[in-house]
């Protein structure tokens, strides 16, 4: 089953953001790596992400006893590339064959706030059962801990693993949600209203891949778009602002 | 689309379909896993109401609603009470006062799902107005087409039997065209609507030309009440002339498949040995009836904020 | 199988507009050749000395009464009278008993002229179930079986929508539907025209516009539809002229007219005859004349007999209890044969409209001397005098307004398929 989209744009499955415009008749979204008008500083280059993955992959082997029952799940966007290259070390460091899924949170979001556009699905793909596994979650930029929750929360209606450990390969801080992040490729300490995401997801597992961190936009893009390769600032603020000021972003509704 | 109707296709562009579409390829993901369910629309509120009744699109719409987490309510009005249709608005706008999310409308007579829908905040989602359009219906078609040929554009769409009188047929010729494909329509002269190549589709009065080279063929049901109308002689000339069998099907290409939405007419609009296997795809459709409305009610659920606060 | 040769005659072929003088040799069913001293040998040779030598005669409209009413004449009797009179060919209507509107009753129509009719018999079938006028009959399956049209004629189809969906399906099939045009709350018991005939007769009237109304009706509803609506026995000046009007913006019409209502004003019936009762009735002078102009300039495409038997007895009674019609089987060709004389049409006019345009109307072959056509040709000697005796007649009923009369034109000998079936000396000829 292709999963080609049916217009001439269809990338969904390389990981890149969505093709089609949540609001249709305003035309396809520029893409984030693109558009940007404003400054980012580029805080994880090529190299320093792929040393901090192999490190990521020797921490797995180290901490983990029974590395047969280990599950690579991705998150995506930008979880799976990391996710396969981590697989990838893994076969290197230690010759295991570890299977990698996809998970799409977005149905199980929490802010999945009724006014405002829906965000578009990602793809999800489990070809392994999660019972009795030790499922490792793999995200780009962990914030408020929101989307490793929802992972948790999918992850269950998918069986019983024996055990779940995330890793991130960038963790901003902010959390709102007691949820740790097991093995971090950096810690990099943010503003709430700077956004942080990894770049070059298009080049699929080769890269070159980059995580950048770029002041806010203007709400009503952002909140359009739903992007989910790039945090958004607290939940609790996103809907705050929602309530009191109507719902910007919207195309004309009724 | 959120807080928006889904009233018709005629309404929605290349893109909207698209969306939709894409979105109810995620869903179906859903309903292949073990546990058929996400939180999506936990603690919303969804609302079948149904003048016309329909077993199999009302279960369809139940279905996906529960599949995420929404809460379905029936309301099936019974004829009697519903003759004027200063009732059918009250009946609507009582319903919209216990804050539904979505109702979803299906009604013998064009129009009313319109109706009900500029007079509620709730988004109304068309399931059927007399002859007028059946979005969904022509929305699951179009995934499972998508999902059995790879592709839409270029492809050759040929929908037989009493298209004047049918939903179906309005609803997959629009659907069909935007998305690039040829829409041929095949019916006795009696059936064919008046002006309809103003539709931009090709109108047949011969199977046998219009199944040639067809990609899919898209057959609609034969209601015996249509005789009292005139259009057509008997069941047993229509089936001689307009029902599909295997040497029939041979004009159109090698891998046609077969469609309907049925229920289907055993020895009338399809031979008995056609309805059941390849090229017959009637269960996909079904199945992928649920996908496409839990893709529908993900995107447009969801009451119009501007009334709110 | 045998040749014919037919010599001396004057060639008739409005297929291919020849008009000229000629031997035709007939081989194998088929026109094989035509000129000057044709060699010939081994054919049954035919004199055709002073005659006309025509594609044999097509008759659109022709009532054979079986299955059901046997007494007033069958498949077998019709097409004996048929070749009679010229004609190789008929199309029956379909008000039999049981009604010709199942694949069944064609077939056996089919099965019984296959068997006893010397003359082509092709069906037409009703446009209604039972010709109730509600419910149109399975057309798809009564063409596949033979038919070559549909018509509740004998009745009106009075529901216009139902009328519509007729026409309207027809082009699922493409044969014409055929519409004895009358609307029935106009002409209600009206057995004569209306008009100083009727008053002075003091019988109710049927008003031309019965007619009129319903052939504008029938044309708008053929322009609707984009159907073959073909109208049968015109008798009115008012439908000639909507005919014509039809005609001209494009619609796909066609129309033909009886030899009595070319030829018979409504002063027939002064008198009471019976046999001057007809469906729809006979008409003023006025009529006459526009029905005769429709047929020289094209407007009526053909001549068609309405040959409509019934039994003496039934005939024999008061005039308002009479069924209408008349025979016309082996009297048409002396009595339209009037219009040549008069001036009003050409020979091969003449012949066109009673071979070549009705068969192009039923879709079937006929018209033609062109080499390789069938070979139907009927011999007529336009100028030779005889009387008609109904009773020495090969139909089995009586009812012509002719009986008696002295008649000047007739068929001498018909063939059909290649083989003589009837010649004036010997009658019908067993097959």
């Amino acid at each position: 089953m292709r999963l080609s989209l049916l217009s001439p744009s269809g990338e969904a499955d390389k990981g890149a953001s969505v093709a089609p415009s949540p609001n249709p008749t305003a035309g396809s979204e520029p893409r984030p790596a693109q558009a940007d008008a404003a400054p980012a500083r580029v805080v994880l280059d090529d190299t320093a992400i792929r040393r901090a993955l192999v490190r990521i992959a020797h921490e797995l082997v180290e901490h983990n006893d029974r590395l047969g029952d280990l599950y690579l799940v991705a998150i995506p966007n930008g979880g799976v590339p990391l996710a396969r290259a981590i697989a990838a070390n893994l076969q290197q460091i230690a010759g295991l064959e570890v299977p990698v899924g996809i998970l799409d949170t977005t149905l199980y979001r929490d802010d999945l706030v009724l006014r405002g556009e829906r965000p578009p699905l990602r793809r999800t793909e489990m070809p392994s059962a999660v019972d009795g596994r030790v499922v490792v979650l793999v995200d780009d930029v962990v914030s408020t801990g929101r989307t490793i929750r929802a992972a948790m929360d999918a992850l269950m209606d998918f069986g019983r693993p024996q055990a779940v450990q995330v890793v991130g390969l960038v963790d901003r801080g902010h959390r709102e949600l007691p949820i740790k992040i097991d093995y971090v490729g950096k810690n990099i300490p943010t503003q709430r209203d700077e956004r942080v995401e990894l770049r070059g997801l298009q080049g699929g597992l080769e890269g070159p891949l980059e995580v950048v961190v770029k002041p806010e936009r203007s709400e009503g893009d952002h909140r359009a778009r739903g992007e989910r390769s790039e945090p958004e600032r607290s939940e609790g603020d996103h809907r705050a602002r929602g309530r009191a000021e109507g719902a910007p972003g919207e195309g004309g509704s009724r | 689309m959120m807080g928006r109707d889904l009233l018709a296709i005629e309404d929605l562009d290349r893109a909207d379909l698209e969306r939709i579409l894409e979105t109810a390829l995620r869903m179906d993901e859903v309903g292949r896993r073990d546990v058929k369910k996400v939180p999506t629309l936990r603690g919303r509120t969804l609302i079948n109401l149904f003048f016309e009744s329909s077993t199999r699109t009302r279960t369809s719409f139940e279905i996906a609603g529960k599949r995420l987490s929404a809460d379905v309510v029936n309301f099936t009005p019974s004829s009697s009470s519903m003759k004027k249709a200063e009732s059918i608005l009250d009946t609507a706008m009582t319903l919209d006062a216990m804050d539904p999310d979505a109702v979803v409308v299906r009604h013998a007579v064009a129009g009313v799902p319109k109706r009900i829908a500029d007079a509620l905040e709730a988004p109304v989602i068309n399931a059927g107005d007399g002859a007028h359009e059946h979005p969904t219906q022509a929305l699951l078609d179009l995934f499972t087409v998508w999902q059995e040929k790879g592709r839409l554009d270029g492809l050759t769409v040929t929908i037989v039997g009493d298209i004047v009188h049918s939903r179906v047929a309005r609803s997959n010729l629009y659907a069909f065209s935007k998305l690039g494909a040829e829409v041929r329509l095949a019916a006795p002269p009696t059936m064919l609507p008046p002006a309809v190549e103003a539709l931009g589709v090709k109108a047949y009065t011969s199977l046998r030309e219009a199944l040639e080279g067809a990609d899919v063929v898209m057959l609609l049901r034969i209601q015996q009440e249509r005789l009292d109308g005139c259009f057509f002689p008997s069941i047993r000339e229509y089936a001689a002339t307009f029902g599909l069998d295997r040497a029939k099907l041979r004009y159109a290409k090698d891998d046609a498949i077969v469609m309907h939405p049925g229920p289907i007419n055993r020895g009338v609009e399809i031979a008995h040995d056609l309805a059941d296997r390849r090229p017959s795809v009637i269960l996909d459709q079904v199945r992928n009836g649920v996908a496409v409305r839990m893709a529908v009610l993900y995107l447009f659920a969801g009451r119009n904020p501007r009334r709110e606060g | 199988m045998a040749r014919i040769v037919i010599r001396g005659g004057r060639l008739l072929d409005p297929a291919s507009g020849r008009d000229e003088s000629g031997d035709l040799l007939l081989e194998d069913g088929r026109i094989a050749g035509a000129g000057a001293q044709l060699a010939a040998d081994g054919a049954l040779a035919v004199d055709a000395a002073g005659c006309w030598v025509v594609p044999g005669l097509f008759d659109l409209h022709a009532h054979l009464r079986e299955p059901g009413q046997e007494y007033k004449e069958d498949i077998a009797s019709g097409g004996r009278a048929a070749v009679a009179g010229g004609f190789t060919a008929i199309a029956c209507m379909a008000n039999t008993q049981p009604v010709n509107d199942d694949p069944s009753v064609t077939e056996y129509i089919l099965d019984r002229a296959r068997q006893e009719s010397p003359a082509r018999v092709y069906p037409i079938a009703a446009a209604t179930r039972g010709l109730a006028g509600e419910v149109m009959t399975e057309m798809a399956a009564l063409v596949e079986a033979g038919v070559v049209a549909f018509s509740d004629d004998g009745r009106t189809i009075m529901d216009s929508g139902v009328m519509r969906r007729v026409l309207e399906y027809s082009g699922l099939v493409r044969v014409p539907i055929i519409t004895h045009a009358e609307d029935r709350t106009l002409a209600r018991d009206g057995v004569v025209n209306e008009g100083p005939v009727s008053t002075r007769l003091g019988l109710p009237g049927n008003p031309a516009a019965a007619e009129t109304i319903h052939v504008a009706r029938d044309i708008l509803l053929a322009q609707l539809t984009g159907a073959h609506l073909h109208v049968a026995h015109v008798s009115t000046a008012g439908a000639v002229e909507l005919i014509r009007a039809a005609s001209e913006r494009g619609v796909h019409v066609t129309a033909e007219v009886t030899p009595h209502h070319l030829t018979l004003t409504d002063e027939a019936t002064l008198g009471y005859d019976t046999n001057t009762k007809m469906a729809p009735p006979l008409r003023s002078e006025r009529d006459v004349r526009a029905l005769r102009a429709g047929l020289a300039d094209g407007t009526l495409d053909a001549i068609a007999t309405d040959h409509a038997p019934h039994a003496v007895h039934e005939k024999d009674v008061e005039f308002t209890a009479a069924p209408p019609g008349v025979i016309g089987l082996e009297t048409a060709v002396a009595v339209t044969l009037e219009l040549v004389r008069a001036g009003d049409l050409a020979p091969i006019e003449w012949v066109r409209r009673l071979s070549s345009n009705p068969a192009r109307i039923a879709g079937r072959p006929g018209g033609s001397l062109a080499v390789g056509a069938p070979a139907d040709v009927a011999v007529i000697d336009p100028v030779r005098r005889w009387v008609y005796e109904p009773t020495k007649g090969y139909s089995k009923s009586r009812n012509s307004p002719w009986a008696g009369r002295e008649l000047t034109g007739r068929a001498l000998a018909t063939i059909v398929g290649g083989r003589l079936v009837y010649d004036a000396e010997r009658g019908v000829l067993a097959p």
